[in-house]
């Protein structure tokens, strides 16, 4: 069934946040938005189960590089 | 919300990870507080289906507008002056008696930000991604929209060269009704093409 309840841009403040940063990141870096998009197609294919904001985050940190572990 | 000191409740995983991603990409000059406060409330005040709903609308009283709106949706929509991230490529479908149209992404969430916003989590969703091109009446008739037998269902795939808006048809009953009024009752949901314009309907 299609979660009509779901009827919102964002479900949650941190998606609102996480999509921000995305345009922002983007824009920082002075690369297409293209770039972007097709991580998150990429994402979604690769956990299509998985909600849609943490495919997003899984394109943005793919997009920037992943941060480097710190070390403890 | 931010008030409510008296419950203090422990943050979820993600809002972990998206406030710990939010500090890596402030160090690295990737992004600052500011700017994305700055594109958060853009889209929460200015960019959203409003926007779409008052092309609809003038198309219904302006036919020469209707004919570019269907030309060149995207230059339809500067005409407003909407454009922007998303917005490059709009072509607009327009709904008649016979064939009805609606609006997905299967791959991931295309959408026309300019004119739409940002897609409700539903349109993002795995089910109706899938399903809408499988059995679109199924889902239509889930969302309420009964379409008769006869009526052509024609399912468009956003890509990311080309967004789409649905041109509903005016709804009987709004003769003489002033252009504002129109738009009032234009949803979102008529320009993805799950719902169509009802008088009464208050879109929000």
């Amino acid at each position: 069934m299609i979660e009509r309840d779901a009827d919102e841009p964002f479900t949650a403040p941190w998606q609102a946040r996480a999509f921000a940063m995305a345009v922002v990141a983007a824009e920082r870096m002075g690369v297409d938005w293209d770039e972007f998009r097709d991580r998150l197609k990429a994402a979604i294919a690769q956990r299509p189960d998985q909600p849609y904001y943490e495919s997003w985050l899984d394109a943005l940190e793919d997009l920037t590089g992943k941060p480097a572990p710190t070390p403890r | 919300m931010s008030g409510s000191h008296h419950h203090i409740r422990p943050k979820t995983p993600q809002e972990l990870r998206t406030a710990a991603l939010e500090t890596v990409l402030i160090e690295r000059g990737l992004a600052s507080t500011d700017a994305i406060d700055t594109v958060v409330a853009k889209f929460q005040n200015e960019i959203g289906p409003r926007n779409g709903a008052r092309m609809v609308a003038r198309a219904w009283v302006d036919p020469a507008y209707r004919e570019r709106l269907l030309t060149d949706g995207a230059a339809a929509a500067a005409e407003f002056g909407y454009g922007g991230m998303e917005g490059e490529q709009i072509r607009c479908v327009a709904n008649t008696p016979e064939v009805h149209n609606v609006v997905v992404c299967t791959l991931c969430s295309c959408y026309p930000w300019p004119i739409l916003g940002i897609p409700p989590v539903w349109y993002k969703s795995p089910p109706y991604r899938s399903r809408v091109v499988r059995e679109p009446r199924a889902v239509l008739a889930e969302f309420g929209l009964e379409l008769p037998e006869g009526t052509e269902i024609r399912v468009w795939d956003s890509s990311a060269d080309l967004r789409y808006i649905v041109l509903p048809m005016r709804p009987d009953g709004t003769d003489g009704m002033p252009e504002d009024e129109l738009a009032g009752i234009v949803t979102r949901d008529c320009m993805i093409g799950v719902a169509v314009p009802r008088v009464g309907a208050v879109a929000a």
